[in-house]
């Protein structure tokens, strides 16, 4: 019987695991890195062992070290989670050579479906279709074609190759890449299909033969390979691809002899069906499948790694599941990682809604892990409900202090095709600029309107002296008040005036103010009532309306002149670490040339010359870690 | 506290209706004042990148403060222009309560007439009295020259009054964006903290022409007077700001380092807001100002949660006395009722102000009074005697007073109402209201009954003709020189205001009175019993 798990893991699965856990009367031990010391994964354990450092080579993923920690702590049983350690073999052996408990399918398992080439043998030999491309005979007519890396995952490794000519190069690249990413060179290819469906099904097996197959996925709505949105069972799908689908997976579960969960992933190309992968592990939507059986999957894989016999039969599948995964991001700017403190996290749970979250209000996101904050899940009777409470929810949800891609993920939801079923695995790429649309601009205006009424009133009642006197009281009318806001590269300068001893503003044409009360602000378009909460902290302010949420920053009065960045700065565009600087102080630079590489979340990024200049000073230096806005170097223009 | 006034009745509606208007007549009067200099100087003004006064101001007061601009009016009537080429005010600045005097540049080019001298020193007694702090944003071309005669002399007390404000730890900050030139370079000579404009301030006893008629010397404004050389050559400048905002921003972050507390008590914070509705002051004045009305309706809607205890409510009732509370801060309250002050008001406000005086609570005098009965009975009673205790007690209170002329402050009622000669810390006149010796169809009718009698002494014939054309002469004269605007013009109360902003004017001037310590009188002067 297991009596202490220890979760090698952080942020949300820590704590989805940790409370089944509790439910089960199981005591828990997180490890954490030094970023992650006052995470609430880490409180929400009953004892924390602490990893050293923050690269995840150093923490996470230090299994001598995680197992260390579980026998200093007695720990008897490990949960990997997802990621990081959570398919490593060797690392399932070293758990169990141990004594502990691995809870997680057999080591040789997680082997043979790690390697995506042996596992596609294993399925063809199955009799499952897989997609394969034989690189001698390849033609044109083959196009594209997608360069995968074996031991990847999560998207990382890809590369879709549109010509021939490309083909050994891209190759090469992505040999080369896989190598020192996964310490694993290998890669395969495969057509490109990019009006594919990605569906996957869950199974879970114990050790007494006994496979369930918990029903399917549709996790087509992707980014950058990377899954944003996931739903169980999968729509519109017909009755015979689903049976097959499902006899595929149960196929795949059965050939490997396999135990636990897992999931079985697959390209449904209209009628046809590929063998993408096997994920060995929980996988992150797992919260889907868990809403339509009704099961908790983590406790049932405690009780198949306890040895325990999966009780009677699979249940049935019922209602509808959707999955959005919230991530510090910048969807407008190539999706760059973002940084900082969480001022708000206000998304309540309630009966059909599930927060699976990483953070809560106050936390740090920082720049070591997976960008992602929370899981916000909605489950209904039937498809079309679940979008409206997952819309609902993510438009009253309050999140901030952080760029999230919380308004694509609104978007999304939206989306007619998305809400139509019709969806494949590149739309998101397709829409994205549509979806990125930044949001209607009287919309905007309204919100930046509530914003400064909001901020001007409670600036006044937190004043020193004449804190009941009215905000912005006059006795000789003169100009108007203004605050002027900045969203992105819109600045809305908000102009209104105290009358009768109350705010009033032209600003949006049609909209005029009915009062504020702490921090709400009513406002009134033509005849519709709307309501505005206004908070924030420093120089944010964060509005939630009608409409969802949206923040400004407020443009100072008074810039203090030492304070100024000087023409011409270069600014790194996000939190990063500085791998090389291409110039000397002196240097004469034509306009696009590189000046200084960054690296973040092991994505480059080059910071060119904007115009053709002189380098007048030069503040980077290799190895440096920098904060966005952090000043490069300057380059003086030629004139 | 229970309301009689009915805002359905005609009465109501017809004294609102008249309100209004002259709400907006006076909204049309400080329109001319706030264009400065008019549209024309204003673009000129900042087409060469500089803020108007009033501008500056709003950027050095903390964003959303309230505002409250002193003789607004000023010169209304004379041939200045409305304002007077300065804008003073109580503003707060890093949450500091602070007297604002800036100079508006579209208006002559800033320089000093009368008008402008006096309202300087209007704000230099209220910061004096009231201890706070004088931010001067300077940009003057001295003095207007035309009107030497009548300012050189008494405006020399302009610069000793910042220094005196200095020697009573009253800090002044003297910001510099323009000319301030011969004695105006006095007024950042003689402040604490300056700060000078790069490229805009000009600060030196002589320009360029007159160094070189006095001494011959070639020189420019930069080399007498620049800010960069009074930054790092004279010393004179205490900071040197890029631009307008940038001295701006360095005189907010000189206040904020003051350390600045204020030496009154603080006020309750918890108050409600008056249950009346404030609204319904529009309606309360009767448009003739012979009709008395209950001032226990203005008290109710200007007073914290419209609670007021009245003192002594059964003698004397042409007087309503009593205790409340205004924006947190505890008040006595003298209000005119029936319009005449009879002995036994005079008598009772004698008692009530040094009941004050003991408890040290600030006063508020509410003025609608034809003055102190006349006629034998009362001159018998001792009328003369009970209207000098009351003007006693109001002369040497020690408590901060607060006047506002409601309707009319005629006679020595305004005196003894605390009138402008006695020296209310703030002043203010209701839109309508009058102040004067006596109203001027008495006045109108007592010149002609002295004519008559001195035509008679002489045995002259009365022309009645002659006299009716003088009473009417005399009667608009003395309307139009008792009206708000013209006594305010004159600088004998610092705003006309609407009646619906007095409990918000009070709280702000009640709040700058407690910068300063609050203390009653501890020995009064003889009373004549």
């Amino acid at each position: 019987m297991i009596r202490k798990i220890l979760v090698a893991n952080r942020g949300e699965i820590a704590r989805r695991v940790f409370r089944t856990c509790r439910t089960l009367g199981i005591a828990t031990v997180a490890v954490h890195s030094d970023a992650d010391a006052a995470a609430p994964f880490v409180t929400d354990a009953d004892t924390a062992i602490r990893l050293p450092g923050n690269a995840p080579a150093e923490t996470y993923l230090r299994g001598d070290l995680i197992i260390e920690a579980a026998r200093v702590a007695g720990a008897d049983a490990i949960h990997p989670g997802y990621g990081f350690l959570s398919e490593n073999a060797a690392f399932a052996r070293s758990v169990e050579a141990a004594g502990l408990t691995w809870i997680g399918p057999a080591p040789a398992s997680i082997e043979t479906m790690g390697s995506k080439i042996g596992a596609k043998r294993i399925m063809a030999a199955a009799g499952v279709p897989v997609l394969d491309v034989d690189l001698a005979t390849v033609t044109a007519s083959a196009l594209p074609l997608l360069v995968k890396a074996s031991a990847g995952g999560g998207g990382r490794g890809m590369r879709i190759v549109d010509s021939l000519d490309r083909l050994a190069g891209q190759i090469a690249h992505a040999e080369a890449e896989a190598a020192s990413a996964f310490g694993d060179g290998t890669v395969f290819v495969e057509p490109y299909l990019p009006t594919a469906r990605h569906v996957e099904v869950q199974v879970l097996a114990d050790t007494h033969g006994t496979v369930w197959v918990l029903g399917d996925r549709d996790c087509s709505i992707q980014r950058r390979h990377q899954k944003v949105v996931e739903e169980a069972p999968a729509p519109h799908l017909p009755d015979e691809t689903r049976t097959a689908l499902h006899a595929f997976a149960r196929a795949a579960a059965e050939a490997v002899g396999y135990r636990g969960a897992g999931t079985v992933e697959f390209l449904v190309d209209r009628d046809r069906i590929f063998f993408l992968e096997m994920n060995t592990r929980l996988q992150v939507e797992h919260p889907v499948t868990e809403c339509v059986t009704g099961l908790d999957l983590v406790a049932l894989q405690i009780a198949v790694a306890e040895g325990r016999p999966l009780p009677g039969r699979a249940p049935a599948i019922s209602g509808h599941a959707i999955e959005v995964r919230l991530y510090a991001e910048d969807p407008a700017a190539g999706f760059a990682p973002q940084t900082g403190r969480i001022r708000t996290f206000d998304i309540p749970e309630h009966p059909g809604v599930r927060v699976d979250s990483a953070v809560e209000a106050g936390s740090e996101v920082g720049v070591h892990y997976d960008a992602m904050l929370a899981k916000i899940i909605a489950y209904a009777d039937d498809r079309d409900t679940a979008i409206r409470m997952l819309g609902d929810t993510l438009r009253r949800g309050r999140l901030h202090g952080i760029t999230t891609n919380l308004d694509l993920l609104r978007a999304v939801i939206a989306d007619e095709e998305f809400v139509a079923g019709r969806m494949h695995t590149t739309l998101l790429d397709e829409r994205l600029d549509l979806w990125n649309g930044g949001g209607d601009p009287r919309r905007l205006a309204k919100a930046a309107l509530a914003a400064a009424l909001g901020q001007a009133t409670r600036a006044a009642a937190a004043a020193p002296v004449l804190s009941r006197i009215p905000a912005a009281w006059r006795n000789a009318a003169g100009k108007p008040r203004q605050r002027t806001y900045r969203r992105g590269p819109e600045q809305y300068a908000v102009t209104y005036t105290s009358t009768g001893h109350r705010l009033v503003s032209d600003f949006v044409a049609g909209v005029s103010v009915i009062g504020v009360r702490g921090d709400q602000v009513v406002l009134s378009d033509g005849p519709v009532r709307e309501t505005y909460r206004v908070t924030g902290a420093g120089t944010s302010v964060d509005v939630d309306g009608p409409y969802g949420s949206v923040s400004f920053e407020l443009v100072p009065a008074f810039v203090d002149p030492a304070e100024t960045i000087a023409e011409g700065s270069l600014l790194a565009p996000m939190p990063a670490a500085i791998t090389a600087v291409a110039v000397d102080v002196g240097a004469v630079v034509g306009k696009g040339d590189p000046i200084v590489v960054l690296e973040a979340m092991k994505m480059q990024h080059t910071v060119t010359a904007p115009t053709d200049g002189t380098v007048t000073a030069l503040t980077a230096s290799v190895g440096r870690q920098v904060v966005a806005g952090t000043v490069l170097a300057v380059i003086e223009e030629n004139r | 506290m229970k309301t009689s006034v009915d805002p359905t009745s005609p009465g109501y509606a017809a004294n609102r209706e008249v309100m209004l208007e002259r709400l907006a007549d006076l909204a049309a009067q400080q329109a001319v004042a706030l264009a400065g200099g008019g549209p024309q100087a204003v673009e000129r003004h900042h087409r060469r990148g500089k803020l108007t006064a009033r501008e500056r101001i709003e950027l050095l007061i903390d964003a959303d403060s309230p505002f409250l601009e002193l003789g607004v009016l000023a010169g209304w009537g004379t041939d200045f222009t409305v304002g007077g080429s300065v804008v003073t005010g109580l503003g707060v600045v890093e949450g500091v309560e602070c007297m604002i005097i800036a100079h508006d540049p579209t208006v002559k080019g800033g320089s000093s007439n009368p008008v402008t001298v006096r309202k300087i020193f209007r704000a230099g007694q209220i910061a004096a009295e009231n201890r706070l702090p004088t931010i001067t944003l300077v940009e003057s071309g001295g003095a207007d020259l035309q009107t030497q005669k009548d300012i050189f002399i008494p405006g020399g007390a302009v610069f000793r009054n910042l220094t005196a404000a200095s020697a009573d730890r009253r800090p002044t900050i003297a910001l510099v964006f323009g000319n301030s030139t011969a004695g105006g370079a006095y007024v950042p000579g003689m402040s604490d903290y300056t700060v000078m404009v790069k490229g805009g301030a000009k600060v030196f006893l002589g320009g360029p022409p007159l160094v070189k008629m006095a001494t011959g010397e070639e020189s420019d404004d930069e080399s007498l007077g620049g800010a960069e050389m009074h930054a790092r050559t004279s010393g004179l400048a205490d900071y040197l700001a890029v631009d307008e905002r940038d001295a701006l921003r360095i005189g907010r972050s000189i206040v904020r380092r003051l350390n600045w507390r204020k030496a009154g008590p603080a006020p309750r914070t918890d108050y409600a807001e008056p249950l009346l509705d404030t609204g319904e002051l529009l309606g309360i004045v009767p448009a003739d100002l012979k009709v008395p009305f209950d001032p226990r309706e203005v008290i109710g809607r200007i007073v914290d949660g419209s609670d007021f205890d009245e003192f002594k409510p059964l003698y004397g009732p042409s007087l309503v006395t009593g205790w409340a509370q205004l924006h947190g801060y505890p008040i006595g309250i003298l209000a005119n009722s029936q319009g005449v002050l009879f002995s036994q008001e005079a008598q009772k406000a004698a008692q009530f102000i040094q009941l004050a005086n003991q408890s040290d609570t600030p006063l508020l005098f509410l003025h609608n009074t034809t003055g102190y009965m006349v006629g034998a009975e009362y001159e018998q009673g001792g009328i003369i005697k009970h209207g000098a205790q009351m003007i006693n007690a109001v002369s040497n209170s020690g408590v901060p007073h607060l006047s506002v002329v409601m309707g009319a402050s005629y006679g020595a009622g305004n005196y003894g109402m605390s009138g402008r000669a006695y020296d209310p810390r703030f002043m203010f006149s209701w839109a309508g209201a009058k102040s004067a010796v006596m109203g001027p169809a008495q006045l109108a009718g007592v010149i002609s009954i002295v004519s008559q009698q001195a035509a008679a002494a002489r045995g002259l014939p009365f022309d009645e003709q002659a006299d009716a054309t003088m009473r009417a002469l005399v009667e608009k004269q003395v309307e139009e020189q008792s009206l708000a605007y013209f006594t305010s013009g004159l600088g004998y109360d610092d705003g006309v205001i609407d009646p619906r902003d007095t409990r918000t004017i009070l709280g702000i001037c009640l709040s700058a009175i407690h910068s300063a310590p609050v203390a009653g009188t501890r020995g009064y002067g003889v009373f004549r019993l």
